[in-house]
């Protein structure tokens, strides 16, 4: 017989602490100069992919759901977010209350509404996703997920959007010239060349900030009564049933929180470029995060947090080897994997709920077809 | 178990089924009429007809494959009648799902143990007690006062219904990790966490050693007298069937044979046949 190991507020207590005490670490290295223009650069996409990389655990290592298309819900909150930000700013420019002019005018503001807005959309697009989808039994959602992301990828590359001195969206699937922006008009998002002229708002502070609001979302619904439903529903879907808990509503609790928190995240890692085009949230994207949650381990938020910043670093890190880069990253894949099997080690790196890699129960055992 | 245990009396009911005279005042807590299911052609259960009584122990008994775990099945919408009726304290369940029947007071427990593995004893019951104690996703995303009392309420639930099987040691231990019997038995507190009125038990005893299965025959029992609720159990122990089940219904390739109290079943041929007939491995089943 096994006992759990940490308590879970320790064990949340742990995450947060390891976030802030990095924080800290990296501010202090950045006032004295100690840290590479390079990665300093990394600092702000590395929360995003943070936060990405937690909201993807919540549908793959908690519900045990898989998802191929998590850059997906990125894009919708990129874009999004960018939209915002620019509507914001125009209406700072044109509103006759000083107030609210005033307020727009302060970037962490735009920023923070961008966020919320990025997030809403995706969430939506993940409601939408899920209603069809997650009433079906077995592997739809890796599928659906997929050609999500794909669809989004295509429909943003062809999608002309600007908005007219007075702050009026227009959107144009020809070209710019068709959106016919008067005098003082901006192009926002210019199909194939993406969104473009961008004012960069967002901050690593500002990413941090987003990581911790994550940890707070998902640490705390986990342990909630929500959350032992969700991961009721993972273990065994007949069983939840059978204890009177809806598999439909909390497979779309976990989905569409997981699709918000990924829009937020887009949103920030877009306002922090002055452009940004659709091919960066491609399905390369949404296995790279995959692969973040993996290494991390299911269920292991804190594994997810290693996983998504030594991941991204690396390649960076190993530029000076340049030859041999793709060599080394994938050999230390594979180091990772098997150092993972190590239980010393695992200690470390613990997963937070289930042992054992991801169960697609659905497949293997049958959904409600087989003996219960 | 106690010597002196009365014998209960069976009463028709206009229905033709029996249930026990202490019940008879009130309706039966669960009526089946005529239910049935084929599988492509394969018919496994047909014509199946049972009333039991609100504090009944009822059994259900029959050789390997006479389709028991199917009108478990049934029961709970696992699988969607092709014919008959459920009701449940006098409801038609025809148009619930899985989920509504559970809210509406059926609870069961599975052959082939299917506990929340991962987790531990505490979260398995804790999750049973989903519908009794209930807030909000926002109130437990934002730690809410209600959150912390909730959660206080169905910590204390849970060790409770543990503390009836002597498990509140075990709380903080992986399900799955626990030894055979006990996953069992949690599996039971699970169940009954979720305030049945009727808790259909599918093989409670199988793989339980004889004095395991003593303290389970009592533990029935017991359960049905503090809660005052309907147990109906699948067993292929004889020893357990006859010693605390009230009416029992013997299912042979889908459909029932004989039912009767203990001594009836006992004496009957038709049974005797259905077990004697194929006697090798049914047992073990
Ligand atoms: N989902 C299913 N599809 C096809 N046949 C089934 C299904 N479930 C059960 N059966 C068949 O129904 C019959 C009864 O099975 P079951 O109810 O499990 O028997 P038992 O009395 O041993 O519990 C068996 O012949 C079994 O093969
Ligand atoms: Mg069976």
């Amino acid at each position: 017989m096994r006992r759990l190991r940490l308590r879970p507020s320790t064990d949340n207590l742990l995450t947060y602490g390891l976030v802030i005490v990095a924080y800290i670490v990296i501010r202090i290295l950045i006032a004295s100069g100690n840290i590479s223009s390079a990665l300093q650069g990394q600092l702000v996409p590395i929360t995003a992919y943070i936060v990405m990389a937690i909201s993807l655990n919540l549908t793959v290592g908690v519900l045990g759901e898989l998802s191929l298309g998590h850059a997906g819900f990125m894009s919708v909150g990129a874009f999004t977010g960018v939209i915002t930000a620019t509507l914001l700013s125009t209406f700072a420019d044109t509103t006759s209350l000083e107030w609210l002019s005033l307020a727009l005018g302060m970037p962490w503001l735009r920023l923070a509404l961008a966020m919320l807005f990025g997030g809403t959309m995706a969430g939506i697009f993940g409601f939408l996703i899920g209603v069809p989808v997650l009433r079906l039994h077995g592997d739809y959602l890796a599928i659906v997920t997929l050609a999500f992301g794909e669809i989004i990828k295509n429909v943003m590359n062809v999608i002309y959007i600007g908005c007219d001195a007075n702050g009026i969206l227009r959107i144009s699937a020809v070209s710019a010239n068709d959106l016919q922006l008067s005098e003082g008009g901006k192009i926002i998002l210019s199909g194939p060349m993406g969104a473009i002229g961008i004012t960069k708002i967002s901050s690593f502070t500002a990413g941090f900030i987003l990581i911790l609001i994550t940890l707070f979302v998902v640490l705390n619904l986990i342990n909630s009564r929500a959350g032992r439903a969700i991961k009721a529903v993972r273990d065994d879907k007949i069983a939840a049933e059978s204890v009177g808990i809806s598999t439909w509503r909390y497979r779309m609790m976990a989905f569409v929180t997981s699709a918000t928190l990924a829009g937020a995240a887009g949103a920030l890692y877009a306002l922090n470029y002055s452009t940004v085009v659709a091919r960066k949230f491609d399905f390369n994207t949404s296995i790279l995060i995959l692969v973040f949650v993996v290494l991390g381990g299911m269920g292991n938020i804190r594994g997810s947090i290693i996983a998504a910043t030594v991941l991204t670093v690396l390649p960076e890190v190993l530029r000076a080897f340049n030859e041999v880069r793709m060599l080394a990253y994938a050999v230390i894949l594979i180091l990772v994997m098997l150092i993972r099997n190590n239980s010393t080690l695992r200690r470390l790196f613990r997963r937070n709920g289930r042992n054992g890699a991801m169960r697609k129960k659905n497949l293997l055992n049958g959904g409600k077809g087989d003996e219960a | 178990m106690n010597a002196a245990k009365e014998k209960t009396i069976m009463v028709p009911l206009p229905s033709q089924a029996i249930i026990p005279e202490r019940d008879a005042a009130k309706k039966p807590i669960l009526e089946v009429h005529r239910l049935g299911i084929n599988f492509g052609g394969l018919v496994a259960v047909e014509d199946f007809n049972i009333a039991v009584g609100r504090t009944e122990i009822c059994g259900l008994i029959g050789p390997n494959g006479a389709g028991k775990t199917t009108i478990f099945n049934l029961l709970t919408k696992v699988y969607k009648p092709t014919s008959g009726a459920i009701l449940l304290d006098g409801k038609d369940t025809a148009n619930m799902n899985t989920v509504q029947i559970n809210r509406a007071g059926i609870a069961r427990t599975f052959q082939n143990i299917r506990l929340f593995r991962s987790l531990s004893v505490e979260d398995n019951v804790k999750i049973g007690l989903h519908n009794e104690v209930r807030y909000s996703m926002g109130t437990g995303i934002l730690r809410l006062p209600k959150f912390f009392k909730s959660e206080r309420r169905a910590r204390e639930r849970a060790m409770e219904l543990l503390d009836i099987f002597d498990m509140t040691h075990l709380a903080s231990h992986r399900a799955g990790s626990l030894p055979y019997g006990a996953q069992r038995r949690l599996e039971f507190v699970r169940a009954l966490a979720t305030n049945p009125k009727v808790l259909l038990l599918d093989e409670p005893a199988a793989g339980m050693n004889p004095s395991e299965t003593e303290e389970l025959m009592s533990n029935i029992e017991k359960i049905r007298d503090r809660f005052q609720i309907a147990i109906v159990l699948i067993e292929h122990d004889m020893r357990l069937v006859m010693g605390i089940c009230e009416g029992i219904a013997v299912i042979n390739y889908g459909k029932i044979i004989a039912k009767g109290t203990p001594e009836e079943i006992q004496a009957n041929p038709l049974v005797i046949e259905a077990y004697l007939g194929k006697k090798k491995g049914d047992e073990a089943c």
